[in-house]
């Protein structure tokens, strides 16, 4: 699962970090932080902060399984 | 070109992507996503599949990401052939061949050129091999950047505190590192966003234990016996004990590959139309050659069609989609490169964005909130119209300013806006070091909100 947000769209709404703690932080009062390459066990939460961006910041691939093997195909 | 021969690029042509990078991944992504179907090669000097350089100044240097796992998320498969690891090393206008470092040619009917830039190394060679010298562009640079600042060193020194040195002194201070930051101008940030602006950068920097040297630049770096920095020498004579030296004197273009080749390619980028297609050296455009992201230099339209160069993230993106778009369409289905500068920068806990071009502006109104309060919009002018917007932690009103300058507001700011204050009345001058500015031009205003639909409308000069 590979990730990254578009921060120039980004509101800073603070739903994501909510959604996946772990992942997503604000920093400050409306700075985000993540991390572009989460563990495997974030990935529902990952999905429900993509689904939950009002302004659709979050690009993530492989959130389903057969996104995670089209992954590790394509790294060489 | 006729229907028919467009239809056969379209099905079987060759388009290869020099630059494996931001803008070469979307670039590749749109083209299989408007239906191109012929050979895609996508090469890259750098070993890695495409990755995300932001993070490697914020998250990566915080510890909350590592910074050789940023690897961009793909948007859909994109069926190439990866050349990854080898450079281009010329290119054939005429038989449409680009050469590689490892001797072969590839042939193309397309080329998009994305080779971005790289870190401005410190100037004087024997120094910057100090072991302690450091720069920050790639992903091996972060890695590096990070096991020294781990290893707890007893002080960090930037040199320049343009936006990515200011990164680094921010996530040095939060790490609990003494860092020392110089600055040729009066603040940081001057360059980008001008004075007024700066000293709060400066206020920022400073109140979070920076220490910050203006008006001065570093002379030379001094090394131990064994080779690793030790010191920092200034222009007003002081000496500074660091083990570990950030350069972040800005970039370098890459477009040595490109030398002799025939395209207006130089230090400065390489030059393109509105439509992304490269100028040769003679200033014709050519039609089969294009450029995108942090190379590219291309005129806009909203501010008087001056050349801009942007090393923006967003820029990149979007310019890399027009381009993919322009490279397999004709005519009057191509789409001019329009879009709205943006850029975010996160330091000292403060999220700081702006749109349009504000080293333009002449003039700065802080239109909300207040410079004390470090929360706070401002807005530049150049001859009477909204030309740029920033906000510090106010992000929220950005859009609405870009609509403004999108328009062609006036300038100053005529409507009241919520939370101004007394300071937020009157216009002063922004303070940018050097305001070469063309006086006379077209103006011209964008209407319409989706990229798609943008249509210009223009004004004579009233000038
Ligand atoms: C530390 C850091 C922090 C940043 N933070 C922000 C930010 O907060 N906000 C923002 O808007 N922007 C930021 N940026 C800028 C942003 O990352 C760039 O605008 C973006 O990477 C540009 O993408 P690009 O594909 O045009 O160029 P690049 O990412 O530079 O990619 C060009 C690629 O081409 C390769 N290449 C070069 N020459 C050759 C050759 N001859 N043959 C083959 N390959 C070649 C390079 O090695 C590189 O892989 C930051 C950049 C850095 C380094
Ligand atoms: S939910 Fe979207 S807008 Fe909100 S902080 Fe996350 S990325 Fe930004």
């Amino acid at each position: 699962m590979r990730l990254v947000v578009d921060l120039n769209k980004c509101q800073g709404y603070a739903q994501c970090a909510f959604l996946a703690p772990d992942v997503f932080a604000m920093h400050g009062e409306e700075s985000l932080l993540y991390d572009p390459r989460p563990e495997d066990e974030q990935r529902e939460r990952v999905a429900r902060a993509v689904a939950a961006c009002p302004v659709q910041a979050i690009t993530a691939d492989g959130l389903d399984r057969a996104g995670a093997s089209q992954e590790a195909s394509d790294v060489r | 070109m006729s229907a028919d021969h467009l239809e056969r690029l379209r099905r079987e042509g060759r388009i290869v992507i020099v630059g494996a990078s931001l803008a070469g991944l979307r670039a590749a992504e749109t083209l299989r996503a408007e239906g191109f179907a012929g050979d895609l090669t996508l090469i890259g000097d750098e070993p890695h599949e495409p990755y995300d350089r932001p993070p490697l100044s914020k998250s990566a240097l915080l510890g909350m990401a590592s910074p050789l796992r940023t690897q961009l998320p793909r948007r859909r498969e994109i069926d190439a052939k990866w050349r990854l690891g080898v450079a281009a090393t010329g290119l054939d206008l005429a038989a449409k061949r680009v050469r590689l470092a490892d001797g072969d040619e590839v042939e193309y009917d397309r080329l998009l050129i994305a080779t971005g830039v790289r870190a401005r190394p410190w100037f004087k060679e024997e120094e910057a091999r100090l072991d302690g010298v450091c720069v920050l562009r790639t992903r091996e640079d972060a890695a590096d950047l990070v096991r020294r600042l781990r290893a707890g060193p007893r002080r960090v020194f930037v040199i320049g505190a343009g936006f990515a040195g200011s990164e680094v002194a921010s996530a040095c201070r939060e790490l609990g590192l003494p860092v020392s930051m110089a600055e040729r101008a009066g603040a940081p940030l001057v360059g980008a966003l001008g004075g007024v602006i700066g000293s709060v950068a400066a206020d920022l920097a400073t109140e979070h234990g920076v220490d910050l040297r203006t008006h001065v630049t570093v002379t030379a770096l001094e090394g131990d016996t064994v080779g690793r920095v030790r010191a920092v020498h200034l222009s007003d004579e002081s000496v500074v004990e660091a083990d570990v030296v950030v350069v972040s004197l800005g970039s370098l273009r890459n477009t040595e590959w490109l030398t002799g080749s025939g395209l207006g390619a130089g230090p400065r980028g390489v030059a393109c139309d509105a439509g992304c297609r490269a100028f040769d050296f003679r200033g014709i455009v050519t039609d089969d050659v294009f450029v995108a992201g942090d190379v590219a230099r291309s005129p806009h339209a909203l501010f008087g069609y001056q050349f801009l160069s942007l090393e923006h993230w967003g820029n990149a993106v979007a310019q890399a989609e027009t381009a993919a778009h322009n490279m397999i369409c004709d005519g009057a289905d191509r789409r001019p490169h329009l879009w709205m500068p943006a850029f975010w920068s996160s330091m000292f806990g403060v999220n700081i964005k702006s749109v349009g071009v504000p080293p333009m502006g002449e003039h700065l109104m802080i239109t909300q909130g207040s410079l004390a309060e470090r929360r706070f919009t401002g807005v530049y002018g150049h001859q009477g119209r909204v030309v740029a917007a920033v906000t510090f932690d106010n992000a929220r009103w950005l859009e609405f300013y870009q609509r403004q300058i999108e328009r062609g507001a006036p300038f100053p700011v005529e409507f009241p806006t919520l939370d101004r204050r007394p300071e937020g009345r009157q216009p002063v001058p922004a303070g940018f070091p050097d305001p070469s500015l063309p006086t006379h031009g077209p103006m011209v205003t964008l209407s319409g909100y989706s990229p798609a639909d943008q249509q210009l409308v223009f004004h004579p000069s009233r000038h």
